[in-house]
């Protein structure tokens, strides 16, 4: 169990390499590319509010889209709070590790101990690793003349990607996915950069409580 | 600016894991929330994809970025591993701008 979580944290932070130098390329310091990984520790997220700013949004246009991704981890906590210990500090920094890898990780187990070691062993590792190598890929974009020649502009894009493509297992998603893709260049030119993304997570909650009831 | 929107950012992103772990779960159980929350990233991540590839401010355009895109689908169809995927597309985009 121990070297499964070693093994996601080193996966982990090879990608967390692409953070630091997304959002370093995107115009962040490399004190905020850190705090971001540090405090807000979900990729998705953390990707999506340098995206927004990198793409000359607002970065609170940024913040709320970083926000609406992070939503899933409220799910994994309903998940996981039967798991992990109840009450005080350990609860609230419990909080801070629950994120795809750790939920995928403690679920599924066969006893509740084995549960809480699995969520705390990849918990660790992830996060001593995503911030490692976010440190790494900010220090060494730093170092570089002009990250647009390199095709940096065009690392974000293929980040969504490779996020987005495990989730696209059934019709549905497929669809939610080519119709949000065509709602947010529709309304591109209208709106002020960053915005298409918050009318798509309109939307698309609009869509999902609708179909809920039916 | 940027440090009141980053640090806002990271709080909203703490403040929903903890309340996932702390409110009774019927809140959560919710069919409608169950039922939207896992279509959020979804439709987030493909309108991200899509808006940071085929514009330029509040312009559509169509440049190398395309073709980069293309070369990162084709790497995700082949289970490439995440660093790989952005790399090559990374890579498309600077060779394509040489020639």
């Amino acid at each position: 169990m121990i070297r499964d979580a070693l093994g996601i944290g080193i996966a982990t932070g090879a990608y967390a390499l692409s953070f630091g130098a997304i959002s370093t390329a995107a115009g962040l310091s490399l004190l905020q590319t850190c705090a971001l990984s540090v405090l807000m520790f979900t990729g998705a997220s953390q990707f999506a509010l340098v995206g927004v700013v990198g793409a000359s949004g607002s970065v609170w246009a940024g913040a709320a889209t970083a926000a609406l991704l992070g939503s899933r981890n409220a799910l994994y906590g309903v998940r996981l709070s039967s798991l992990l210990e109840r009450g005080g500090w350990r609860r609230a920094a419990a909080a801070h590790f629950v994120i795809d890898e750790t939920t995928a990780m403690a679920i599924a187990r066969d006893s509740v101990a084995e549960s809480r070691l699995a969520f705390w062993a990849t918990g660790l590792a992830v996060f001593t690793l995503w911030n490692l190598g976010t440190l790494i890929g900010a220090l060494a974009t730093h170092a570089l003349p002009d990250p647009k020649v390199l095709g940096f502009d065009a690392a974000p894009p293929a980040a969504f990607l490779a996020l987005l493509a495990p989730r696209l297992r059934a019709r549905e998603p497929m669809a939610i996915a080519l119709g949000a893709g065509v709602v947010a260049l529709v309304c591109l030119p209208f709106v002020p950069a960053g915005v298409p993304l918050l009318i798509v997570a309109v939307l698309v909650a609009i869509f999902g409580v609708l179909r809920s009831r039916g | 600016m940027m440090w009141a929107g980053v640090l806002v950012a990271c709080a909203s992103c703490y403040a929903l894991k903890l309340a996932g772990l702390s409110l009774p779960a019927s809140v959560l159980q919710d069919p409608r929330v169950q039922r939207t929350v896992p279509l959020v990233p979804v439709a987030l991540l493909a309108a991200l994809v899509v808006t940071q590839t085929f514009s330029t401010g509040h312009h559509l355009v169509l440049d190398v970025r395309a073709a980069a895109l293309a070369v990162a689908i084709v790497a995700v169809l082949l289970r490439a591993p995440f660093l790989v995927v952005v790399a090559s597309a990374a890579a498309t985009a600077a060779l394509l701008r040489l020639l």
